[in-house]
């Protein structure tokens, strides 16, 4: 291949990510021109058909927005529609809430590290071919997902679009004894959550670190996941209700997602790296020590280390787990009974992936007149981009398969969730 | 079906307009899921693996629902290419709920959400494979039931039909203890006219059941929706109700036009 002529390399449908995607780069004189994180995921317009829905049919529907982070949907939900309608739960059921978001964490981090993120550290085509060799490995990593999948299970009714949580609270609450069950479990998953912060953080990372806007919720007392105002490390500290004043969302053509920027900066991380590096100080004991003795210290702005963030915030995950069940006692009563009135309310939660915001307009009778949803994977669409940028330049002498490998490698440390982003991944490689 | 038996069956999992959550389903049997894997070649899984073994494959697994130009041709292919298809959940069996813009004006839709719709090529509906190739076995739900994908896999690997109950949710709610919420507090539940697969989680969970595994083999949707109304449900709530995540199935598609006509 000729270092003047110009090479497309394309990836056409990237693999180990959730959804439908592929990637486009565009190497002309031996120079990157172009980079293209295609979206092509058919769009299946939630926003849309939201409108005449009753507010109480909002969180069963956009679970359906993905199989991975259903929970994360219904929490960002619950809290828009409650901000809406002027109710404050229960503290009792603010933290089942949290327990339950705790379970999903736990199963979409372990899907993430094990089956879609490690085997391009060790070099294998998925975790099947590496259970060939690390049998052991991936039988805990199933244990630990299965843990977090149990914990959505009682709490949720199921682990996939969980049918439990309503508007003003839960349809019901589990006992204090269904709950304790779960306890060895989640011990168990303690123990394989610190083995696997061991495990990740002694792979091989690119030397590779960018200038990043991280962008996570922050609150006074604990990690976030359900509150908290929305901050980054360059001074943004808003509520999610001026989210929409700060950041915009652009269409491009190459994308059913659309891209996120924050107005006058530009591109930012969402996700458990910017979380970890802005809420480093709120993690529970046993995360904060495996942080340690894994070298890890925030800031951190190498993006193939996010995958010692979500190790780390697995150990967060169960021994937040953990406290919760050991304090919990079930709510005098498992809903409000929520009475419909004209409003608008917002809320962002975090996602296992990053900030989910979600908007709804409701009517005096309790129908959605307007939904605006923004998911994780849409705000770092145009950072994975900006990431591509950055790595591929020192790549371009490399044989083809390698540079493709690192790229989708690259795309993959955002755990990207395409079916939420269109409501993503190909690469092509573009050279003349 | 008779395979080889020299070779592994050969797996694959298909994805069109869809949550993920049926195929998630395989990789969420955490105690199964090797066992399955050597039971079966896993030939092409995107969402788990990089490897990419050519067809023609024994099974096909195929999750979402058909809404673009692209899909519809593509259905062609993957049916092609699998000696069995199995179309896996809601959307792939029914349309899904993206299936709603079928009632609307979907350019409306796109023009609602994307600044520039001319970059969006979208059909104007949300359709289940069966609409496109012929269809060998369908799995319900929103999401499948790993149980029910373990016995489909289990069946087609012995050759035998897959046991997969056609009756209604009702059945499973009484198996599992429930108290019936409709007659004991009057809360409206589609239980009746649901096909079983879920558990009866819905009612045991203090709630209705909203239809997510479709109508059942034979539902009696217009005695439903008549007691829907004694129980103080508007024609409007009704029509709603049928229409989710099953919307565009025959059965649920007719019960909410004639709520919405009446």
């Amino acid at each position: 291949m000729s270092r003047t002529g110009t090479r497309t390399i394309k990836v056409d449908y990237l693999a180990r990510v959730e959804g439908e995607g592929s990637l486009y780069l565009k190497i002309q004189g031996g120079r990157l021109r172009d980079v293209q994180l295609k979206i092509f995921e058919p769009p299946r317009m939630f926003e849309a058909f939201l409108r005449g829905r009753h507010f109480s049919e909002v969180p069963d529907i956009v679970a359906r927005i993905c199989g991975i982070c259903p929970v994360a949907y219904q929490m960002s939900a619950v809290h828009a529609i409650e901000g809406a309608l002027g109710i404050a739960v229960d503290p009792a059921v603010r933290l089942l809430r949290r327990l339950l978001y705790c379970g999903e964490w736990i199963e979409s981090h372990a899907l993430h590290v094990f089956f879609l993120h490690a085997p391009d550290f060790l070099g294998y085509q998925d975790a099947l071919e590496m259970a060939r060799d690390h049998r052991a490995v991936v039988e805990r990593a199933l244990a630990l997902k299965k843990a977090g999948n149990q914990l959505v299970a009682l709490l949720g009714g199921r682990e996939i679009h969980p049918v439990a949580v309503a508007v003003g609270g839960f349809y019901k609450t589990p006992s204090r004894k269904e709950v304790r069950a779960l306890r060895p479990a989640l011990e168990q998953a303690l123990e394989v959550a610190l083995e696997t912060v061991r495990f990740v953080s002694g792979f091989d990372f690119p030397p590779f670190e960018q200038d990043y806007e991280f962008v996570a919720l922050s609150h006074p007392q604990e990690y976030p996941m359900n509150e908290g105002r929305i901050v980054s490390n360059r001074g943004l500290d808003v509520d999610a209700a001026e989210y929409e004043d700060h950041f915009a969302e652009h269409q491009v053509r190459h994308s059913h997602a659309l891209h996120s920027v924050i107005r006058v900066r530009g591109s930012y991380m969402v996700g458990p790296l910017a979380r970890i590096n802005l809420n480093f100080d709120r993690l529970t004991p046993a995360a904060r020590q495996a942080a340690a003795e894994a070298g890890f210290a925030p800031p951190c702005r190498n993006p193939f280390r996010s995958i010692v963030a979500r190790a780390l915030e697995l150990v967060f995950a169960c021994e937040e787990g953990l406290r919760l069940i050991e304090s919990y006692e079930p709510p005098a009563r498992p809903r409000l009974e929520v009475e419909p009135r004209a409003a608008t309310g917002q809320a962002a939660t975090e996602a296992p992936r990053g900030l989910l915001y979600h908007r709804y307009q409701i009517g005096a009778d309790g129908l959605i007149r307007l939904a605006k949803i923004v998911p994780p994977t849409s705000q770092n669409q145009k950072r994975i981009e900006d990431d591509l940028w950055g790595l591929v330049p020192a790549l371009l002498d490399r044989p083809e398969p390698e540079i493709l490998w690192k790229c989708e490698q690259a795309v993959r440390n955002y755990d990207p969730c395409i079916s939420c982003a269109t409501h993503f991944l190909r690469l092509t490689v573009d050279r003349e | 079906m008779n395979f080889n038996a020299r070779r592994k069956p050969k797996l694959a999992v298909f994805k069109f307009a869809s949550c993920d959550g049926c195929q998630l389903t395989l990789l969420d049997a955490e105690d199964e899921l090797l066992a399955v894997a050597e039971a079966v070649e896993i030939a092409y899984f995107p969402e788990a693996s990089r490897a990419v073994i050519k067809g023609p494959y024994d099974i096909g697994l195929v999750e979402g629902s058909i809404t673009t130009h692209h899909d519809a041709e593509r259905i062609q292919q993957v049916r092609r290419q699998c000696r069995t298809l199995v179309t896996i959940g809601a959307c792939a069996t029914a349309g899904g709920i993206q299936a709603l813009r079928n009632w609307q004006d979907s350019a409306e839709f796109v023009r609602h959400i994307y600044p520039s719709p001319d970059f969006i090529h979208t059909l104007k509906m949300s359709t289940p494979i069966a609409e496109h190739v012929p269809v060998d076995f369908e799995l319900r739900g929103c999401p499948i039931s790993k149980s029910q994908l373990l016995e489909l896999i289990s069946a087609l690997l012995a050759g035998r039909k897959p046991n997969i109950p056609t009756y209604s949710v009702c059945l499973e709610c009484k198996r599992r203890l429930n108290v019936c919420v409709a007659v004991a507090q009057g809360i409206p539940c589609l239980g009746p006219v649901t096909q079983a697969g879920c558990g009866a989680i819905c009612p045991a969970y203090g709630r209705g059941c909203y239809g997510c595994f479709g109508p059942m083999e034979t539902p009696n949707t217009e005695s439903l929706r008549a007691q829907l109304h004694v129980l103080g449900q508007t024609s409007q709530e009704i029509s709603r109700a049928f229409r989710s995540f099953n919307a565009w199935t025959w059965h649920f598609r007719h019960a909410s036009d004639e709520e919405e006509r009446a």
